[in-house]
């Protein structure tokens, strides 16, 4: 029994559907943000998993892109948490509710 | 039982575990540590799929850069506030697990027909050399885009970080005065307006 693409995307999909039901659950932004990360993680999983299965280069080279912006929003997210949390004193997205009407 | 199958299975099961504490644990030290071990299975996958530049990058890139980043951020604000319980949407968790366990049943469902179930053979391994081959021939725009997103990135967040304020030209002493627009603490309103 060998381990074929689709069992990776299997895993890939339930961890992207765990991803974001932490997304939807947790109050903590910073939390949210990791949720975020694993979801990207996930798709990623899938990039790999069938540009192997196809005999493609591209799948990694999409993953690799995905890494890159994916860090590139870290850096942003992280910068706009402190910021709120300087300001607010709190990171619990509950709190900021300022712009509802 | 082949030993492709017996690392998939060990690897999975700590991907699955790293996601559970990552979405459950209070603390998000833990969070953030279960989302490490998630992070590290995944570059295992990629060396079984032969991307092997892929696992480096993951390891290098996510498993130190990334959630260093986090976990620097995490040390700022401070581990001990707890999240309170309560949920102002009512019936979120359950909501949550309904919407989840759809999705998932969803995904599977229309991905079994979709999904390779057999090994194709036309597999290619990840090498440095295979990879910038593609990178620097047909994917030379892209790679160039991600230096533009970068800068805008690092220009962002140094602006972000550097942030003190807004300039007010204040009546009466002729010169701008930086005035920290950090909101008087407003009194906690009781609960719904």
């Amino acid at each position: 029994m060998t381990v074929t693409a689709g069992w990776y995307m299997a895993l890939a999909a339930v961890l992207f559907v765990m991803g974001g039901a932490g997304l939807l659950l947790r109050k903590n932004a910073l939390i949210m943000f990791m949720c975020i990360e694993l979801m990207l993680n996930s798709v990623n999983l899938t990039f790999v998993a069938a540009g192997h299965a196809l005999g493609s280069i591209d799948g990694q080279l999409a993953a690799l892109f995905v890494v890159v912006v994916a860090a590139a929003e870290v850096t942003v997210g992280l910068a706009i948490i402190v910021m709120v949390f300087r300001k607010r004193s709190t990171a619990s997205v509950d709190e900021l509710s300022g712009m509802k009407g | 039982m082949n030993a492709e199958l017996f690392v998939f299975i060990i690897f999975a099961v700590a991907a699955l575990a790293g996601a559970v504490a990552l979405v459950t644990a209070r603390n998000p030290v833990y969070s953030a540590m279960g989302l490490l071990l998630t992070m590290l299975s995944m570059a295992v996958f990629y060396v079984l799929m032969d991307a092997h530049f892929v696992a480096v990058v993951q390891v290098i890139i996510y498993a130190g850069a990334v959630m260093t980043l986090f976990l620097f951020v995490i040390m700022l604000i401070g581990v001990d506030r707890s999240e309170d319980n309560e949920e102002k949407i009512p019936f979120q968790r359950q909501i949550v697990a309904i919407l989840g366990g759809g999705l998932i049943l969803l995904l599977l469902v229309a991905g079994h027909g979709a999904w390779v179930v057999r090994d194709t053979g036309l597999a290619k391994v990840g090498t440095i050399e295979e990879i910038s081959d593609a990178l620097f021939g047909s994917w030379m725009l892209p790679f160039e885009a991600t230096i533009l997103l970068l800068t805008i990135a690092a220009v962002g967040s140094v602006a972000l970080a550097r942030y003190e304020g807004i300039v007010r030209q204040v009546p009466g002493p002729a010169s701008a005065v930086r005035v920290p627009d950090v909101e008087p603490a407003e009194p906690e309103a009781g609960g719904e307006r």
